[in-house]
This record gives C-alpha cells, structure tokens and sequence, in this order.
C-alpha cells in the first residue's frame, strides 16, 4: 500500500488519470453488489429472529466445520504439491505440472454425484465390500455416509484445492533465486528453506489461493444442497424460495459478506507491517533439488492421488457413461454449446484480468481513500452466492435500460426495450463483477512483491505510469496473470446460477444443459456434457499452465 | 515464442467465438409471430411440445430455463420484458410471480374449458397443466399392502427407522407439508413433521429417486417421492429390476386424496405477443399436449378424460386432493418455517 506523497512528481502531473478512471471502473464493477444491499435495506418480513430460534446455530457450525475441513484441505494439498513441482525434480515432474490443475475444471456438483454413486450402498464400492464379506443388508456393517459435511468437504477440497496450487506455485516461480540460494548457503536443507524462506515469503499468494476455495466452498449450493447439509448459502436459498423473502435472503448475504471483509482484514492486520518482496531482482533458473529415490516415491504419490481422486476417478466414471451415448450428445448441439462457453469463458477472462490488473497498479500511482474503499467492494462479488449477486446484476440494468427506453420515447417516439438485460454482454459483465476478486487476489498477490522502487525507477528514468506498467511492472507479474486469467476462464467455464438467470434466449452453455440433466436426475444424460465442460476446458489449462511455467522472470524464451 | 504463439491462437479463438456469439444475438429476433419463453421446466423436456407447436401453429418459439430468479427478472426487466409467457413445474412460483403483479388473465374459453377450477388461479391468472402426485414407496417384500395408506400413518412408531426422504426444504416435499398445514392447521402439520422425522432411517439426503433405489436397496422400507422418478427407472433398463422391488401407493384415497402439484403456465403482463401466448396455453392444455406430457413426462394430464398410455396408466386411477392450490402455496412459507423449527433435515 502506498500512500499517493510516495509517487515521484510525474505522478502529479498525469496521476488524474490514475485516479477517476480506476474508480470510475471499481463503482461500476460494485453496482451490482451495492444493489443487493439496498435489497437487504428493504422493508420485509423479519427473518432473524425465527432462524436464531430455529437453525442458525446449525448453519453456523455447518458452515464453520466445511470452512475450517476445505481450508486445511486445500491449503496443505495446494501447498504441498506446488513445492514439490516448483523445487523438486522427481518422475512425472512436468506432468503434474499441468495435471495438479485439471481437478478444478469439473463442477463440484457433478464430483458430488459422481462419488455418491460409487460410494452409496447400491454403488460397485459396498456391493464389492458385500460380496467379499458375505453382508447381506446395509444393517450388517457400517460404512461412511458420504452425504454429509465430512463428504461436502472431501469432494470440496479435491476441486478446490488447484486454487492453492496455482497461486502458490506462481508465487515460487516468482520468487527470487537470491533468496533461495541464501537460505542454502547458510546450510538450510529444502524442507527448512520451504518452511522458512518460501512459505512466508508465498503468504499473501497462499492467502489468496485460500481465500478464493473457501468462498467457492461457502457459496456452493449444488454440493450441499444434494447432501442436504445445512450452510448458510442453502438457508439463503430456503428464506429467498421457500419463504419468498428476497430481502430477508440479501441479509444473510451481506451479514456474510461482511464477515468475510473481516476476516480478511484480520489477516491483513496479522501480516502487519511485513513485506514480501523479492530482495532483489536478480532472476534466473532455479536449481530443483534432487531427491533419493525413497523420496522421489513420495513426491510422486502425493501428487498423484490428488489427480487420481479429484479427476481421473470422476472423469472416468463420466467417460464410461458416455461411451454409448456419444453420438446423443453430439446431437444435443454439443458444439454449439462448447463454443457459447468457450466463447464466454475467453472473454470473461480477459476482461476480469484486464480490469484486475487495471485496478491492482492504480493504488501504485495513486492511492486515495474513496479508491480504496471502491476497491474493497468491487472485489467483494466472489464472496456472495452466485444467484443473489445475479439479482444485484439484473436491477441496474433494468433500471439503466428502462430509463433509456422511456427517455427515448419521450424525447425521439422510439422505443430501446431492454438494450442490455438478457444479453451476452450482461452476462459477462456480471461474469467480471464475480471473478473480478479472483483475478484481483491473483494479481495484487504478485504486486506485493514488486518493489515499490522499481516503479520508482522507471518513472524517474522519464516513463509515464502507463509505460512503467508495461515494459516494467507487466513482464513482473506476468505468471500471475495468467494463473488470473485461468482461474477466471475455468470459472466461467463451470458457472451455473447467474448464466441461468441472466442468460439470452435460446442461450445454453455446456454448464446450463449439464444442469438440465442432472438437475432432472437424468445422469447418464449429463455425463457427456459434464465430460465435455472437462475436455474444453482442459486445452486452455494445459496450454497456460505452460506459459506460466514459460513466463517465469529470467526464464529464457525459445 | 511459444506464448505469442498462444496469445496469437487465443485471439484467434476469441475473435471466431466472439463473432458466432454475436450472430447468435443477432439472430433471435426475427420471424413474424414469435413468442418468448421463460421456462423453469428443463428445456429438453420442453422441447417436443414447443416443436410441436410451432409446427402448428407457424410462430417461432424462443425459450430461457430460468429456474430461480425468474419472479426477480421479470420485476426488473419491468414493462420491457419479452418474456410472454412463464412456466414453472411449481406451484408456489407461480403464485408468487401472480401476487407481484406481473401476470394477465388468460382470457380463453378453450382453456377453461379443458382445465379444470382448482387448477386455474383468480380470474385465470395462472394455468395448470400437469399434476404431479407425492406418492407413497414401499418395499414389495417388506410392507404388505393396505399396511400404510395415508401421509398420517408415517408418524406411525411401527415406521421407526425405515422411512427414507430428501431434504425437507425441497419444494416437492414443502408443498406437501403445506397442504397438511391446509387441511390439518400449523400444530397438527408441525407434529406430523417431528414425527416423521423421529422415524427416518437416515439423514434426509439426495433427490427423490434416491429414495427409491435406498427402499429396492433395503436402507429403509418407506419412502416419500413423486411418481415420474418412477416411471423413468421402470423405463431405464438398469434400474429396472431394481423398480420392480418398490411399489407405489397413493396415499389418502379414504379421505382428503394424494396431494399433487402442479406445473402450470401464465401469460405475462408485459407480453407483446398476447394472441400467440393464449394459443400456446390453449395447445398446451388440449388433448395432443395433454396425452404427450403423460407419454414423455410421465406426469397427469389436468385435462379429464385424456386416455393416458404406458407405465402412468398401469398405475391406475386415483383421487387427487381437492384443495385449491393457490390456497396450499400461500401456506408454504409457513411450511418452510416448520421445516426450520423441526429441524428436520439435521
């Protein structure tokens, strides 16, 4: 953070347009998020009473439980693995590279599904268990229901671990050789360096990888709603649907919100006054440690199982399904549908990043005070329920196109309709208002560890800001980018409720018809679509993976 | 190298995509008579029927699966909207769309004609088109018949840790829990509900056909889900022998009848393209809709006398409950407010 007296005098002179535009662009982005807390101000039926009485207590420690189970979860896996693929050379190494990320392209929902299905009674794991063990009844023996929180948090943290992963491994890729190579030559072995050197250093990028998973883990309802494990999100749903109390629901959201603001002040406030920067900027190939063979073992195993579980297992089961019913899915427009989400997706992650990186230098230039609030909220999207902050999407731009329309009636005796609503291009707008927090986290995360100084520099070696931030900043931040723009794209890839709501008509994404089937509990119908969300999405994984690994400081470019 | 061979095909993608998405907006409004949908009924369930009419009835049909958020799109989107008409498969939607104001009576003699009064709103704001009956599953081997006959006998003791449900927030079940608090009042439903969940044989988990697989798989005996599940695993050659374990009771025909929901249609206020709205509703209640939403959906037709063919035929008749509907969806806020209070999905 630094405060605007920092910025040398060029700042001055051009920092204006450093200042309105960025937050110009933070309270379009917050619009729709302030809209849901007018809703929550709106007069309606109390709510907070009868669920104080009733269930909050169960929310609460349901919610508390997955928060805490996926947190540990995904922080240890997301940690771990990136380290090993970073600093270690073992069998397999590069493959896992891409590999550990390829979990995070199917919807939790359909992992949830997929799991049940092998693991209730009727599934091949019980019936193999019966048949070796002579059981007759489910009475005979015990086995782990899997629909309940404990199973919430396993399929949650299998799918959500990548988050982690990706932020932290761009974070070690980023991280200075210098500081490494010091932790070495003071006789630091790789295990001490990693818990000494690295993982501090990788805070704020583990933070954010975090913080992305367990939103993503408080918001989801498919999952929970499926297991009918009682979150916060599904009472948001029940007080919304059941009780037709919208309002009532957006406090719950806001109430949410601002406990999750919080929380991320806290963690702010506990870094202090630390600084993550790289020391110097002295970048080059980092030698990998060379493991024994025992360890070699271990590495690979601990990366492999979570590929296994998190994606082979699922997509398997999903490939079985569709093997007699590939021509079925290719009669349901499949590559229609494949280029509606990959189209989505493409631009919606661009834009998200743009914008985040947008947003992520201005405070670099120019911090103020309305910024940084505007700032705060703008990245804030993430942290409510896909489907409420749908509802935020939809009141401006009703509002805005119907003022336009009676306007133009008024004054020309034309009539707009609705310009914006029901279009593609809400749509995404909405898709950037909800990622955007993804791609900031990302972004800012990298940010932190460039030196204030070598901004500094340039502007005083005659650059403007804009010039400083593409030839000094953007060639710095550049993996984070990219992890940015991946964890937006797949995202978008598997985002359900607010393309429901606020989607064209005749619109459908592979996400929307994978719904459709599963939703009507018709899986073997699903399973191609759902397969197919998985294989569009992994060529961009696979191939930015790459460039992540390729965009590394120092690394040399073929 | 390799990155601006990436960024350099990645803008290719995205200039070719962008462009389709493009034409496909573009595309949308076009034909002379045109009527657009909002359709909380999965659109490949929706299709036949849609193709079928347009067919018919020369207008090109547009649709959106919206399943929540449909109430707050049509307030937002205002006078502007161009959604014509809204189907939901529940019937607390609808009413809740009707009570915001954005419905108009469907004003048809051919469909009152063909649906009957309790499943038609006030001054025919919303139309029913379908039933769809809350059955009672039993185990052939385990529960003989005529041993429970009713949603009462649930609460039996002797069901102690043999009853199987989903959540009790799902709207299949809120509904049902609605129309007890209808014909019984709040404390005799909140009893009921306590009740039944005293004699669950596991948490309430998964949807309505996993309740049929857990009473053929022996987790538990009896089990609460809507007849269409049913159906599509009689149909579906790998779950059948497993259906074949399971019957299926309509419960309460000595009294008030099986409660059913319905899905239904409305016609918006807002609607630009009113005559081609009303004569998809009046298709969709006639008798080719009507016969088709059995044969495929396997749900009732709300049309008397509509010869219904295949697995929903082999059933037989039965007696629905009478109440009227809109009357049983005001109560489901007080239902889920029961649920709460039960806590019957911990």
């Amino acid at each position: 953070m630094v405060a605007g007296s920092e910025g040398v005098d060029g700042s001055q002179r051009s920092g204006g347009g450093w200042t309105v535009p960025p937050f110009a662009t933070a309270i379009v982005v917050a619009a729709p998020i302030l809209a849901v807390v007018g809703i929550a101000l709106l007069p309606g039926e109390a709510v907070w009473y009868h669920l104080a009485t009733t269930v909050l207590p169960a929310y609460a420690l349901n919610t508390l439980t997955l928060l805490v189970g996926v947190g540990v979860g995904v922080l240890a896996i997301g940690t771990i693995t990136a380290w090993l693929v970073t600093m270690c050379e073992f069998p397999g190494r590069r493959a896992f590279e891409w590999a550990l990320l390829l979990p995070m392209a199917i919807p939790a929902y359909v992992v949830a599904f997929v799991y049940t299905g092998m693991l209730e009674y009727a599934g091949p794991v019980q019936s193999g268990l019966r048949a070796w063990f002579g059981w007759s009844t489910a009475r005979d023996y015990w086995f782990p229901d899997i629909r309940t929180v404990g199973g919430a948090i396993a399929v949650m943290t299998l799918v959500l671990y990548p988050y982690v992963y990706l932020l932290a491994r761009a974070a070690f890729t980023e991280q200075s050789v210098g500081q490494i190579e010091v932790a070495r030559t003071l006789g630091r072995g790789g295990l001490r360096t990693f818990v000494t050197v690295a993982l501090p250093l990788a805070r704020p990028a583990l933070v954010a990888g975090t913080t992305l998973a367990l939103l993503e883990a408080l918001n989801d309802f498919g999952t929970v709603d499926y297991f009918a494990v009682n979150t916060f999100t599904r009472g948001t749903f029940n007080v919304w649907l059941g009780m037709n109390n919208l309002a009532g629901a957006a406090q719950i959201a806001v109430a949410l919100v601002a406990v999750v603001l919080a929380l991320i002040a806290l963690e702010r406030a506990a870094r202090g006054r630390r600084r993550f920067r790289a020391a110097h900027g002295t970048y080059r190939s980092l030698p990998r440690y060379t493991l024994s063979p025992a360890r070699q073992g271990a590495a690979f195993v601990a990366c492999a199982l979570p590929v296994a579980l998190g994606f082979l297992v699922p997509a398997a089961t999903l490939a079985e399904d569709t093997v007699g019913d590939l021509g079925g899915a290719f009669d349901r427009g499949f590559v229609r549908l494949a280029l509606n989400s990959l189209g989505l997706a493409l631009v919606a992650a661009a834009l998200a990043t743009a914008v985040a990186l947008f947003l992520a230098y201005a405070p670099r230039v120019r911090q103020t005070r309305p910024l940084a609030a505007a700032l705060r909220i703008a990245g804030i999207g993430y942290a409510m329920p896909g489907a409420v902050l749908a509802i935020g999407v939809l009141i401006p731009f009703g509002w805005f196109d119907n003022r336009l329309d009676a306007a133009l009636r008024s004054l020309f005796g034309v009539s707009s309709g609705l310009l914006l609503s029901g279009t593609v291009a809400a749509l995404i707008f909405a898709y950037v208002v909800r990622f955007l927090a993804v791609a900031l986290g990302s972004v800012d995360a990298s940010f932190t560890k460039v030196p204030i100084g070598i901004d500094h520099a340039a502007r005083t070696l005659g650059a403007t800001p804009r010039q400083a931030l593409v030839r000094v900043g953007l060639p710095l931040v550049r993996p984070s980018l990219l992890a940015a723009a991946l964890l937006v794209f797949v995202d978008v890839m598997k985002e359900l409720p607010m393309t429901l709501i606020l989607r064209p008509f005749n619109f459908n994404t592979l996400a929307t018809r994978t719904y459709e089937y599963a939703g009507g509990e018709q899986l073997a119908q699903a399973a191609p679509l759902a397969l197919a969300i998985v294989l569009v999405g992994i060529i961009p994984v696979i191939m930015l993976s790459r460039a992540i690994a390729a965009a590394r400081p120092g690394q040399r470019r073929a | 190298m390799l990155s601006r061979f990436i960024n350099n095909a990645f803008q290719l993608i995205g200039l070719t995509v962008f462009s389709s998405l493009a034409l496909t907006v573009a595309r949308a409004p076009a034909a002379a008579e045109e009527l657009n949908v909002y359709s909380s009924r999965q659109e490949f369930l929706s299709r036949p029927f849609i193709e079928r009419f347009e067919k018919e009835a020369g207008v090109k049909v547009n649709i959106v699966f919206i399943q929540r958020g449909m109430l707050e799109r049509l307030k937002a989107e205002g006078a502007n909207s161009k959604a014509d008409v809204v189907m939901t498969v529940d019937i607390a939607q609808l009413t809740a769309i009707a009570e915001a104001d954005l419905l108009r009576p469907t004003k048809s003699p051919t469909v009152a004609a063909n649906v009957p009064a309790q499943y038609r709103g006030t001054d025919d704001l919303w139309i029913g088109l379908t039933t769809r009956a809350r059955v009672i599953y039993t185990a052939k081997d385990r529960v003989k018949p005529g041993e429970i006959a009713t949603y009462e006998g649930l609460v039996d003791p002797k069901w102690k840790g043999r009853i199987c449900t989903r959540s009790g927030y799902h709207d299949y079940n809120v509904s049902l829990l609605a129309s007890i608090v209808a014909h019984r009042g709040e404390a005799a439903a909140a009893t009921w509900l306590a009740g039944l969940k005293a004699n669950l044989a596991r948490k309430p988990q998964g949807g309505d056909r996993d309740q049929i697989l857990a009473v053929a798989q022996g987790i538990c005996d009896v089990a609460l889900g809507n007849t269409y599940y049913y159906a599509l695993m009689t149909k579906d050659e790998k779950t059948r022998a497993l259906a074949e374990k399971v019957a299926l009771v309509f419960p309460n025909q000595g009294d008030r009848g099986t409660h059913v929901n319905i899905s239904g249609i409305a016609i918006t206020k807002a609607a630009k393209n009113e005559a081609s709205a009303r004569k998809f509703v009046e298709y969709l209640s006639g008798d080719e809709a009507q016969a088709l939403y059995a044969e495929q959906n396997n749900e009732y037709p709300v049309k008397p006398g509509v010869a219904i063919a295949g697995v929903v035929a082999s059933w037989g008749a039965f007696q629905a409950d009478a109440k009227n509907l809109g009357e049983i969806a005001r109560l489901v806020g007080p239902a889920v407010k029961i649920v709460d209070r039960v806590r019957y999905d911990e």
